[in-house]
């Protein structure tokens, strides 16, 4: 059981606000994922609801209680950290049992603690070792281990699987999802950079971005109807189109004319007022398909890259834009230096005005 | 790829070369130290050590004849024994100016018909046709080699000499008793301080750090007499407990400032998770930072040992002369005073004082580079 409200939390280094207005509530049982760009304060906001910064403003709570000023211990969170930091001079039973010797638990108490924990993470052959003669994603484990034995309300990961390999990487993030799973009343708060895991994962991901919050939602709602253009280019890959144009005509169906000639057709609505608005039409690459009229899009394919399950298609823009990028599904051989027609369907085109979507006016 | 290779070998040659002539030049005469403090001192005066298991050919003292005069087949004749048994003379001669003219064995004759032999064993005939009461005997120089001879004499003597200012083995324990404490407790005093400057926030962090390294290179002789002075004020006086304070003054800067970089060099993510864990910072300094910090302490340590072990000034100025304050360094320098002749005892009490850095430098050599390196470079 743990609610985690943030209100007009802020943290300034002297003059200089890296977070700011950050305003979010978290469920029970809830895994959300911090994703941003580098720098963004991900790890910075995690480290804060962590105690190990401090809240330069705003209030943090848990439960209720108002956590700003209490010390990490107290506060009922586990973190798991992108270098793992287990204690290298520890065996995997020392380091899983550190927390609970430091809250002076009996003996007992704590070798069940940890044989529990060791079992689920199936550890149990490692407990005597030394981290050093662990591979990457048994630390991990070790990592993961250490803080369930202390049962916290709270898990933080920070970027947790930066560190593995991709194989190792996909296995392990289902082992987190199964964890979960296991763990319903556990609230846990992920930061990653990793798309497919925030995807996977989350029950609903935070985008940061210039010092706040982008978007808040579930990780289809970030797809289907992301709030920013920034947002609609960070979810997904590769990144969604964006191609500026002037909306013509109106409606439950928006028309818009595209600068570069085509029609784009979206089932966002508009109104009398927004007729002639300067707009940046957004598609992601994979609903983008051939047609035969009504181009949204024509041009020559510049480069293809065929990874066997979809066809990647760089069309070659005027005026250095950034290229025009299409999925396209199956083995699409011969495509380079033609020139294709395409279009996409009126609900998955999205519409921004100043960067921010029309949904969301 | 070739020309690089090659060129690389090369440099690894000359790193090879020039440790072989360092450690060359080391060990040469800490080798020899070590077997001349075996050796007897008439043989240290006659050879250096590097003849040390040869036969020692050597200059004797001269030897007046003596003994009892028998009358033997007309003539009056003395015989008897030179030198040591085991001698053998080589050559021998009966005037300092020409010493090994004669063979051994050679029938030499003397003035008024007297006739005087020496064997290669060193027995001597010496006859006369006339008593040779009233007449001055004459001296036999001679050249004798000796086997070689080893010895713990040196030691046993160095070790247990009952002379003030003298013994090596109670000096040793002094010396013991100084450069224990005055290691053990800077380490102590300095670990605790540099977690503080390391991982603990707190106002006048980095002013203190500062002050720290500054007092790096404020030369220690500057302290010495006012210390003293404070010393006496306060009523320590000279003896252990102010040259352990002084010791442990000198030495926390250096040991403060390297332990400190050791530990500000541990990974962040850990500090952090054991107080996300619940650890106070006391906890978190016994319990983490101190076992993985155990690299930098020992190389801190043999140096603060070595140090103190090998200190002459501080002891001067902060201890007694007494036996029982008296360290190895100070004895030495007694000995040099009183006894700069005796080669065989100069030698057993150097090579006793530098036995325990020797011991130490070989037990804990691989954390004195380590530690150093982890220390200043990371």
């Amino acid at each position: 059981m743990a609610d985690l409200v943030l209100r007009n939390v802020e943290k300034a280094y002297g003059e200089v606000k890296v977070l700011r207005d950050i305003n979010l509530d978290i469920k029970t049982g809830e895994l959300i994922v911090f994703v941003g760009p580098s720098g963004c304060g991900k790890s910075t906001l995690l480290r804060m609801i962590a105690g190990l910064e401090r809240i330069s403003g705003g209030d943090f709570s848990i439960d209720g209680v108002r956590m700003n000023d209490v010390p990490p211990a107290q506060r009922g969170i586990a973190m798991v950290f992108q270098s793992y930091a287990l204690y290298p001079h520890m065996t995997v039973r020392e380091n899983m049992s550190f927390a609970l010797k430091i809250a002076r638990k009996s003996r007992a108490e704590i070798a069940a603690a940890v044989d529990k924990a060791a079992r689920v993470l199936q550890l149990t052959p490692y407990l005597d070792r030394l981290p050093k003669a662990l591979s990457g994603g048994q630390r991990q484990r070790v990592a993961i281990g250490r803080s369930i034995v202390r049962n916290p309300k709270v898990y933080l990961f920070d970027e947790p699987l930066s560190n593995l390999d991709a194989a190792l990487r996909a296995a392990t993030r289902i082992e987190i999802a199964q964890l979960k799973e296991a763990m319903p009343n556990s609230t846990m708060i992920y930061v990653t950079h990793d798309q497919v895991e925030a995807m996977t994962l989350a029950t609903r991901i935070v985008v940061l971005a210039g010092g706040g919050i982008a978007q808040v939602g579930t990780p289809l709602e970030l797809y289907e109807r992301p709030r920013t253009e920034f947002v609609a280019q960070f979810i997904g890959s590769p990144a969604m189109n964006l191609l500026p144009g002037e909306i013509v005509g109106i409606g439950a169906e928006t028309i818009v004319r595209l600068d570069a000639g085509g029609v784009a057709r979206s089932a966002v609505p508009t109104t009398m007022a927004d007729k002639g608005m300067p707009v940046t039409v957004g598609v992601r690459p994979e609903h983008l398909r051939e047609t035969e009229s009504d181009a949204l899009f024509q041009g020559e394919v510049a480069i293809t890259e065929a990874l066997g399950e979809v066809t990647l298609l760089y069309f070659a823009t005027a005026g250095g834009a950034a290229p025009v990028v299409a999925k396209l599904p199956g083995i699409r051989p011969g495509l380079r230096h033609r020139t294709l027609a395409l279009t996409a369907d009126p609900e998955k085109v999205q519409l921004f005005a100043n960067g921010i979507s029309l949904l969301y006016r | 790829m070739d020309s690089f290779a090659g060129r690389r070998s090369g440099l690894v040659w000359a790193v090879h070369l020039s440790t072989l002539a360092l450690v060359i030049l080391w060990v040469i005469p800490t080798f020899g130290l070590l077997v001349s403090s075996f050796r007897t001192g008439d043989q240290i005066v006659g050879s250096g050590w590097w003849q040390s298991v040869g036969t020692q050919v050597q200059q004797l003292a001269a030897v007046r004849v003596a003994g009892d005069e028998v009358q033997r087949d007309g003539l009056f004749v003395i015989e008897g024994q030179l030198f040591t048994a085991g001698t053998e003379v080589g050559a021998w001669g009966t005037s300092s100016v020409a010493p090994e003219v004669y063979a051994p064995g050679a029938v030499v004759a003397l003035d008024g018909g007297v006739t005087l032999t020496v064997a290669a064993d060193g027995s001597f005939v010496l006859s006369s046709p006339a008593s040779m009461a009233d007449l001055r005997m004459p001296r036999v120089f001679a050249t004798a080699s000796t086997p070689p001879e080893f010895t713990l004499n040196n030691y046993g003597t160095v070790i247990a000499s009952p002379l003030a200012g003298q013994s090596i083995g109670q000096a040793f324990l002094n010396t013991l008793t100084v450069a224990i404490p005055a290691t053990i407790i800077p380490i102590l005093v300095a670990a605790f301080a540099a977690y503080a400057l390391a991982w603990m926030e707190f106002p006048g962090r980095a002013l203190l750090v500062a002050v720290v390294v500054g007092l790096l290179v404020v030369p220690l002789q500057l302290a010495l007499i006012p210390l003293l002075q404070f010393h006496n004020w306060i009523g320590i006086g000279k003896g252990y407990l102010g040259i352990w304070l002084a010791h442990t003054g000198f030495g926390l800067p250096l040991a403060i400032y390297l332990l400190r970089n050791y530990m500000i060099g541990l990974p962040r993510d850990i500090i952090e998770n054991a107080r996300v864990d619940g650890a106070t910072d006391f906890q978190i300094f016994t319990r983490i930072v101190l076992p993985l910090s155990f690299p930098a302490l020992a190389s801190f340590a043999i140096f603060q040992f070595l140090w103190t072990w090998n200190d002459l000034l501080v002891a001067l100025v902060f201890l007694g002369t007494g036996n029982d304050q008296q360290v190895l360094t100070g004895n030495l320098v007694n000995l040099m005073g009183s006894r700069g002749g005796d080669w065989e005892i100069l030698s057993a009490s150097a090579f006793v004082s530098i036995l325990v850095p020797l011991v130490v430098f070989f037990a804990l050599q691989r954390f004195l580079v380590r530690g150093l390196l982890a220390g200043s470079v990371k």
